[in-house]
């Protein structure tokens, strides 16, 4: 029997290129590159890692999203990914991260001959939540470890040693598979595609499941309606105006008068209270 | 407001009150705790008179915390208590953490988005089946405030809210996109309404010595079975040091700062406030510092939440690596340097000085913020 990983990826703008059109309040998106999300590429290195150093291992990359994201998955294969899946259809649009997860965890679960590990980015650099891995976890009712950083995987295939990062340190963490893991980028660095693994994964294809084929409801599982969380709106920040030029009689009167500036501003909040 | 979902009645104005995950390591309750206490207490007391701020605490022999959450503005305390909690598990603080909130129905639930509170959050939030939103940099629960917040902040055209509208529930702001974009979310159809908030950014109450409140003990039904995963040991690593990409605060000196020694200076006010050395490249040429520090075109580009600018007149290479950071503070003795054009905030002066006083004042900032705002 083969170990089983899946890595679940999301295609993401690339945040580096996004710029404001503060006319509209909207993002410029444009000709912005769509990347296969660094996080999720730190989580299928890791996959690939245990496919260099074990036998019979097997891995498979999902992600829910628009046609074009057949292309982080075309990317996966090339890197060295046995099989990919996409998830894909109107009706899975709007997904708030529970609906998300319930999607993923469709898709899983539809797949033959279950699952040994789950590896998924920590978060995804569009949104930032974090969220989809331990819900997923929780839909999946198997364990997970997030922020790992350091993975070791015994070669009885069951017990997983990882250091999972803390602000201040990390925890050594034990966990026994199936189980669901999210990577930092701390956890390796993700190798390039080889012209061979572009090569053989051109021979390669995809599997395309719509929200009937994953057999999930598209009223209270998946999609806008059934997510819980909705936007109520969404804008830009104020552009920047001119700035303050800061006038006192002295140096100490100056660095008081910026100190009580900085310590007002909402979004500054890197002064931290004591 | 009733509203089926799930094929359940979620009654939601069954659920009542404020509960904040009071997170604790190593019986020491964490700032991000307090903070969110504090603005609990003040939600709650703009949601109704009779809407209380409750801590939830949860470990194992940490019943002296109990005084604190008093002593920061918490209505009452929801303790549980057990050795199997004594470390944080995923499992172990999702089973106790979702029957208590079964139980009590609070109607909003915040956490600390820290490595543990987004670890447990989406967890629970799952388990409930309730949405979550995570890293908020403000909540507001009443519409003329956030219009406020809206009309002072941001590009949103505010005539589309009605400000007597009062069935919102908690707007819960956060930023997307690496900042580029803030979303505010809301959670209508089930309850609690939960939430991660970014450490650092809601204010804690000051400290009320012999506050007291309403302690609710609650027993854990938890066995060792429940938790999958287990805690070897944990390990404080020393501060690493953080690149110029990763830095919140870049303190960056050019040539200005008159001589090399400029930079120990300049260092000691970097850590001070936890930032990274940077430098423009006429320092870096000048060969007062390393090229690694340096921030421009050819240099690092880098957009921290605060950067300071000392003694950089602000060439056009050094402005196009560093005019996205969030805020930037400029300090050069010229008042005519191109700087200052891109700066949030300017000071004309001597750099030495201007660091030296900030050395001293920074740890007062926000004493002087309070008694500035009392003003």
């Amino acid at each position: 029997m083969a170990f089983k990983i899946i890595v679940c990826a999301k295609q993401v703008p690339d945040t580096n290129e996004i710029t404001i059109d503060f006319e509209k309040g909207t993002l410029k998106r444009d000709g912005v590159p769509s990347i296969m999300n660094p996080d999720d590429a730190n989580a299928l290195e890791e996959a690939l890692r245990i496919k260099d150093m074990y036998p019979n291992v097997h891995i498979t990359v999902i992600t829910m999203g628009p046609p074009q994201a057949k292309s982080i998955l075309m990317e996966a294969l090339a890197m060295g990914a046995d099989d990919a899946v996409l998830a894909c259809d109107k009706a899975l649009g709007g997904s708030d991260t529970w609906a998300t997860s319930n999607a993923l965890a469709a898709a899983i679960e539809k797949l033959d001959g279950g699952y040994d590990l789950i590896l998924a980015g920590r978060q995804a650099i569009d949104g930032d939540t974090a969220q989809v891995g331990p819900q997923l976890a929780e839909k999946l009712g198997i364990p997970q470890v997030t922020y790992v950083k350091e993975l070791n995987l015994n070669s009885n295939m069951k017990n997983i040693t990882v250091k999972r990062a803390l602000e201040d340190g990390y925890e050594l963490v034990k966990v026994k598979t199936p189980c669901i893991l999210t990577a930092t980028k701390e956890l390796n660095t993700p190798r390039l595609m080889s012209i061979r693994g572009i090569f053989e994964a051109c021979k390669k294809d995809t599997i395309q499941w719509n929200a009937k084929d994953l057999n999930v409801d598209v009223d209270q599982e998946v999609g806008l309606k059934a997510s819980h969380t909705n936007v109520f709106r969404s804008f830009t920040p104020m552009p920047k105006g001119k700035g303050i030029l800061i006038e006192a009689d002295t140096p100490k009167e100056s660095v008081q008068k910026l100190l009580i500036y900085l310590k007002g501003k909402h979004e500054c909040n890197v002064i931290r209270s004591k | 407001m009733v509203i089926q979902i799930m094929n359940e009645t979620c009654n939601l104005n069954t659920y009542k009150h404020i509960w904040v995950f009071a997170e604790q390591r190593n019986g020491k309750m964490m700032s991000v705790a307090k903070e969110l206490i504090g603005e609990g207490h003040r939600l709650a007391r703009q949601i109704s008179a009779d809407t209380k701020i409750y801590a939830l605490l949860i470990g194992s022999g940490i019943e002296n915390l109990v005084t604190e959450c008093y002593q920061y503005g918490a209505d009452g305390v929801y303790l549980i208590e057990d050795p199997l909690l004594q470390t944080f598990t995923t499992d172990g603080y999702t089973k106790v953490m979702t029957d208590a909130i079964r139980a009590y129905k609070p109607e909003i639930v915040l956490l600390g988005a820290t490595h543990i509170g987004r670890d447990l959050a989406p967890r629970v939030a799952a388990r409930l089946k309730t949405g979550l939103t995570a890293d908020c940099t403000r909540l507001d629960v009443r519409i003329p405030a956030y219009i406020d917040y809206a009309k002072n902040n941001t590009t949103l055209d505010t005539s589309t809210l009605d400000s007597n509208d009062r069935n919102t529930g908690l707007l819960q702001t956060r930023p997307a996109f690496g900042g580029n974009l803030m979303a505010t979310i809301v959670c209508p159809k089930t309850r609690p309404q939960m939430a991660t908030v970014r450490p650092g950014v809601m204010k804690k109450l000051e400290k009320r010595d012999g506050a007291t409140g309403e302690l609710v003990k609650i027993k854990a039904e938890l066995s060792q079975s429940d938790i999958r995963t287990e805690v070897v040991e944990i390990v404080k690593t020393a501060k690493k040091i953080v690149s110029l990409t990763d830095a919140e605060i870049i303190c960056s000196g050019g040539r200005g700062l008159g001589e090399a020694s400029g930079f120990d200076l300049l260092t000691e006010f970097a850590d001070k406030v936890g930032g990274v050395v940077g430098a423009s490249r006429a320092a870096v040429d000048a060969g007062w510092i390393d090229h690694m520090h340096q921030v421009g075109q050819t240099g690092t580009t880098v957009k921290p939440k605060l950067y300071f600018a000392f003694g950089i007149s602000g060439a056009i290479q050094h402005i196009a690596g560093m005019q996205e950071s969030n805020i930037i503070v400029a300090v050069n003795k010229d008042a005519n340097a191109p700087i200052f054009e891109v700066a949030d905030f300017g000071i004309v002066g001597d750099c030495h000085k201007i660091l030296r006083e900030l050395i001293v004042e920074w740890d007062n900032a926000e004493e002087l913020y309070d008694a500035a705002i009392i003003k």
